[in-house]
């Protein structure tokens, strides 16, 4: 065997022996680089008689693409070798939680009313608001509900010291609106209301939502269709509905409504009727021109009914372990 | 109200389950909150008499009694007082169930055998009265059982009645609603007259105006009042509600629970001079039948006698009057108070009695002579006693103008969206009583019956037949056409985003009351006087809130409290804010923060947050609206934040809010473990936005140039900031603020500021010495105006 070929074999060898990549690095600088043994075979190539350089110098050329050629495919054969140990190496944990702000809650009235909201707004009814600290007007007087009149005993009302209320209701919300808008009206107005009554069942502020349609031919045939359409729509079933004839001043005919639930019973969820002309009459519509609907409702009760809650309270007591929940 | 069925029976026929005639009444508007048995669930017990009594020998309060009913005698030991030889009471019997499972036994009680047990009405689940064993009549059937003659099995509705149907405040005015919804004819209460024994009557004179308008009144002399009420009336006022007292005043809440016609009896020996009605004079004072003595103005009707006022009319009697045990002479007196007399009245002193709600919502006025010949029957079935003639005294300027009420059957279609046959129409109204008239072929003038008082206009008329027709038998039917949509502003931030971001930063929201605790507002808000309830549940909700921090920090105190350190909360609501000009209402939405910086993890500090955390939050907040550019913090002092840590936040130039951690001083008052940074702002400008407005943006690459700018420490970064822009020309995009170091190497005085500045052209790449001139000029700038000097 030439000194060449030997030569390649061994180089060959250490090539497939070279253990990581600055040993194989090595390999290429001894056996190719300036001073490498092969450089100094090529060196050594014109001392050689003419006659023997062409065999010798293929010789040499095809040691050295044989070499170049182990060279290159052991370096990909360690590179991928150290890439899967540096995978291996840098996996982690998936299972570790993740990093960042957790979410807070949205209170569970709040998730009701936007719900309300969205499938009112459905049905062409704008949000309306107004202020809470009202005058006898606007919460008693303008809704038909004289002084010394009964249903004033049904609203405990609270008096400030200056002589104004904190609204019983939503409804002053509609006089407001149609005062300024007149008619055609189609709104909601939901809001913060006070009674002065505070036991398992009742809290001193508490949150309504109201509604006002008014326009030439409005009937109570149409109220009772949206309110089948929207408590359906909440409940997200078919709802079975009673209408019991009732009483409010602002409403006349009036009444309450039930929804049969699952487990068979009535429940009350709201009120409603066709707008008083008296009350038309004092927010400056004609009640021979316009007629509508108005509808009433406890938005906590609508929340209880929905989360399972099962005492009223617990809405404004602000205790995080229940608000995260919602 | 709270009538039993037997009673109703009385006077109308059904055929109904009580919870069917429950569901009738509650569809027809009398809504029924309960139908509740009138007794507990009992059996075996019967009526049997005590043939003899005597002491027990080894127990002072027991009594060996010998019981006999309609078959044997038996021996039981009862210790009831009221126990006595002859008395027929309530017997059950070994092997009776009383209610709660109560086991009836054959029993040993200090050594003598007891062969049963004798029966309160409380063991019943009769009414409260455990003091006795029952006491029955003596025409008592023996060994009749108990159920069946006290008529048990009954049931009482519990009537949540509207207050627009003052008719219904009595037994015959639910009984007509029972007809009229099983379409059937009124039933009309018939009394028959007692004749008079003797010619005795009473004076009575009318001078209250329209406060009287009707009185009608009888003497009835010798009664025995020291005599209890039959057992049957006592049943009756019981199921009602009512206790049996005395046999003048049982009689006369009878009559008012059957007819609904309030009465009163008065001790005719204690009248002084003829009655008159009249308004009260100011300063009068009474003293109730509740004893209280009462001072009176001129809009009130009194009824007097010489002596003075003698009984508030149509709310309660006066004490000087009134019937007791040694009442032998009886005035009867039933009225008619028109409700503007009596309405408001009664609250006015914190009454609120039987005759006042039924007289506030009006009472039959004609039917007060019918109401005294009831009562005196009974009265004297009871006790005896002879009356004189029914004397009646009108004022007819109080009688109410019935006036006819013209219905159009097409108003009725329009309002109620289905037309209904005018046979319907006319039938139903008819029903119920009204005189009815037709009027061409689809109108009617209607005349309502003389009880009802909440039928004025047509549109009343049009719910009394729907009534009847039953609301659900009218049909649903949706709304056609669309209106108007307004135009969709696109210039406001949804309050709903707002809440949403804060929640995904990790704020819970609350609801919390509009009114506060005084000392707690006080605080927060030191000066200006909040609005003030005048008539508060509690002391701690007293006033109006100005600010929403009083409701966060009571939170967050309740939530330290149990174990919750890692708050976020906010509450979008409204503030009272007062003034010179009165006080404004407005929307705020405002937080607190306390706690560590990030849930507890693996990775992250467990740091508490501070101002930068939450001014983050509000910065989030403003960049909904696309207005951070405008959005301002400056350094500012608040009664409640902490000097040094509080900036006032401005938006757009307008005052926006308050942004800073709790003053130390109000953590120790409140006693919070954890130092809350609070923030509130005012929801219009927090709503208010910019709309996009596309600008072309560079092609080319920028350069970046980092600053270390060391100024003294009072220098704001702002101003900093303020600065670099004013010198760096228009190649600048931006500065980035990425360092801020105070230590070693620089004065204590001074700190150092790292800037980034991103350089870049619209129309070229820009060379380094682009770079070089800006940042030089810059430098010069922030030597000369704010005493810099650039760290390298």
């Amino acid at each position: 065997m030439s000194r060449i070929d030997t030569l390649r074999e061994e180089g060959l060898a250490a090539i497939r022996a070279a253990a990581d990549l600055s040993a194989l690095d090595d390999l290429r600088v001894s056996l190719l680089g300036r001073k490498g043994s092969l450089t100094a075979e090529l060196k050594e190539l014109g001392k050689l008689p003419e006659r023997e350089r062409p065999d010798a110098g293929k010789a040499i050329n095809e040691a050295k693409r044989d070499l170049t050629a182990a060279i290159a495919q052991r370096l990909e054969g360690l590179q991928s070798q150290q890439l899967q140990e540096t995978l291996r190496q840098d996996a982690i944990d998936v299972t570790l939680p993740g990093r960042g702000q957790s979410r807070g809650s949205l209170h569970p009235i709040t998730r009701t009313l936007r719900r309300m909201r969205r499938i009112f707004e459905r049905a062409g009814f704008d949000v309306h608001t107004g202020p809470e600290i009202e005058d006898d007007f606007y919460n008693f007087t303008a809704l038909n509900i004289p002084e010394d009149h009964p249903a004033r005993a049904m609203h405990d009302t609270f008096y400030l010291e200056s002589g104004r209320l904190l609204r019983t209701h939503t409804s002053p919300v509609q006089i407001r609106a149609m005062q300024a808008q007149g008619a055609p009206i189609r709104l909601i107005a939901p809001g913060r209301v006070y009674r002065c009554d505070s036991d398992l069942t009742h809290t001193p502020m508490f949150t309504q939502i109201e509604g006002l349609a008014v326009g030439r031919d409005i009937s109570f045939a149409n109220l009772k269709c949206l309110l089948f359409e929207f408590l359906s729509s909440f409940f997200e079933r078919e709802v079975e509905l009673r209408f019991r004839p009732s009483y409010f001043p602002f409403t006349e005919p009036s009444a309450e409504v039930d929804v049969l639930s699952e487990s068979g019973r009535w429940l009350e969820v709201l009120g409603c009727g066709m707008v008083h002309p008296n009350v038309l009459r004092n927010a400056g519509v004609d009640p021979d021109a316009f007629q509508g609907y108005a509808f009433g409702m406890g938005v906590e009760r609508f929340a209880m009914l929905r989360y399972g809650v099962d005492d009223l309270r617990l809405f404004f007591e602000n205790d995080l372990r229940f608000l995260k929940q919602f | 109200m709270r009538v039993n069925i037997d009673w109703l029976r009385d006077w109308v026929e059904f055929d109904l389950e009580p919870t069917a005639l429950a569901d009738k009444l509650t569809t027809a508007g009398l809504e029924v909150d309960a139908v509740l048995p009138v007794a507990g669930q009992f059996s075996d017990v019967v009526i049997a008499e005590i043939v003899s009594c005597k002491p027990h020998p080894d127990a002072d309060r027991l009594r060996i009694c010998e019981v006999r009913d309609d078959q044997v005698t038996t021996t039981v030991v009862c210790g009831a007082p009221n126990a006595r030889a002859g008395l027929k009471t309530a017997y059950a019997k070994i092997g009776a169930v009383l209610p709660e499972e109560r086991q009836i036994e054959a029993a040993s009680i200090r050594g003598v055998e007891s062969a049963g047990m004798l029966c309160s009405a409380t063991e019943l689940g009769l009414g409260d009265n455990a003091a006795g064993i029952i006491e029955l009549p003596n025409d008592a059937p023996l060994g009749a059982k108990l159920r069946d003659y006290l008529s048990l099995d009954d049931h009482i509705l519990d009537i949540d009645l509207t207050p627009n149907r003052g008719d219904c405040f009595s037994v015959t005015g639910i009984a007509r609603e029972i007809a009229a919804a099983q379409r059937i004819g009124m039933p009309t209460p018939q009394v028959e007259p007692v004749s008079p024994a003797n010619e005795e009557t009473f004076g009575v004179r009318l001078d209250a105006g329209e406060g009287c308008a009707r009185f009608a009144g009888r003497v009835i002399r010798n009664v025995t009042t020291n005599v209890a009420s039959p057992i049957w009336l006592a049943e009756r006022l019981r199921r009602a509600g009512l206790r049996a007292i005395h046999p003048v005043v049982d009689v006369t809440n009878y009559v008012m629970l059957e007819l609904g016609q309030p009465l009163h009896g008065y001790d005719l020996g204690k009248l002084d001079g003829e009655i008159v009605v009249r308004h009260a004079k100011a300063g009068e004072k009474l003293t109730l039948l509740d004893a209280r003595e009462i001072e009176l103005d001129e809009d009130l009707v009194v009824i007097s006698d010489r002596s003075g006022a003698i009984g508030l009319a149509g709310i309660m009697g006066g004490q000087s009057t009134a019937v007791d045990d040694d009442t032998v002479d009886v005035f009867l007196e039933a009225a008619y108070f028109p409700p503007p007399a009596v309405s408001g009245r009664a609250r006015r002193f914190g009454l609120h009695t039987d005759a006042s709600m039924r007289f506030e919502r009006g009472v039959d006025p004609i039917h007060q002579t019918r109401a005294i010949e009831r009562a005196t029957a009974l009265l004297m079935e009871i006790a005896g006693g002879e009356p004189g003639p029914v004397i009646e005294v009108v004022a007819a300027q109080g009688l109410p103008m019935i006036e006819p009420i013209t219905l159009r059957g097409e108003r009725l279609g329009a309002v109620l969206g289905q037309a209904l046959p005018p046979q319907t129409v006319e039938t139903s109204l008819e029903l119920l009583g009204m005189g009815v008239t037709a009027n061409g072929g689809n109108a009617w003038q209607v005349t309502p019956p003389s009880f009802r008082f909440d039928l004025r206009i047509e549109e009343d008329l049009i719910e009394e037949v729907a009534r009847l027709v039953g609301y659900d038998n009218i049909p649903a039917s949706p709304e056609f056409g669309v209106s108007k949509l307004g135009s969709a502003s696109e210039a406001v931030v949804d309050e709903e985003a707002i809440a949403d971001l804060l929640v995904s930063r990790g704020y819970s929201e609350i609801i919390s009351y509009s009114f506060i605790d005084a000392a707690l507002g006080e605080l927060v808000n030191p000066g200006a006087p909040p609005e003030r309830l005048a008539n508060p549940i509690s002391s701690d909700l007293s006033v109006m809130r100005r600010s929403l921090w009083p409701g966060l920090l009571s939170a967050a105190a309740q939530n330290l409290s149990r174990q919750q350190e890692r708050l976020r909360l906010f509450e979008v609501g409204p503030q009272f804010e007062t003034g010179a000009e009165g006080t404004t209402e407005r929307m705020v939405v405002a937080g607190l923060a306390c706690g560590a910086r990030w849930p507890e993890h693996w990775d992250l500090s467990s740091d508490d947050i501070d101002f930068f955390d939450v001014k983050g939050d509000i910065e989030a907040l403003v960049e909904l609206g696309g207005r951070h550019a405008a959005l301002r913090f400056h350094a500012a002092e608040h009664p409640v934040l902490r000097p040094g840590r509080t900036a006032r936040v401005e938006l757009g130039g307008a005052e926006a809010g308050w942004l800073g951690e709790l003053h130390p001083a109000a953590q120790r008052a409140l006693d919070l473990k954890k130092t809350p940074i609070l923030f509130a702002l005012r929801l219009d400008c927090m709503t208010t936005a910019l709309l996009p407005a596309y600008r072309a943006h560079s092609r080319f690459p920028n350069l970046r140039r980092d600053l270390a700018v060391v100024v003294a420490n009072d220098v704001e970064a702002e101003a900093v900031v303020a600065c670099v822009r004013d010198a760096a020309g228009a190649y600048l995009q931006n500065v980035n603020l990425f360092d801020l170091y105070r230590g070693p190497g620089i004065d204590s005085s001074r700190k150092s500021i790292g800037l980034g500045l991103i350089l870049q052209d619209s129309y070229r790449t820009l060379t380094d010495e682009d770079a070089d001139r800006t940042v030089a000029a810059v430098v010069e700038h922030l030597e000369s105006e704010l005493g810099a000097t650039i760290r390298n």
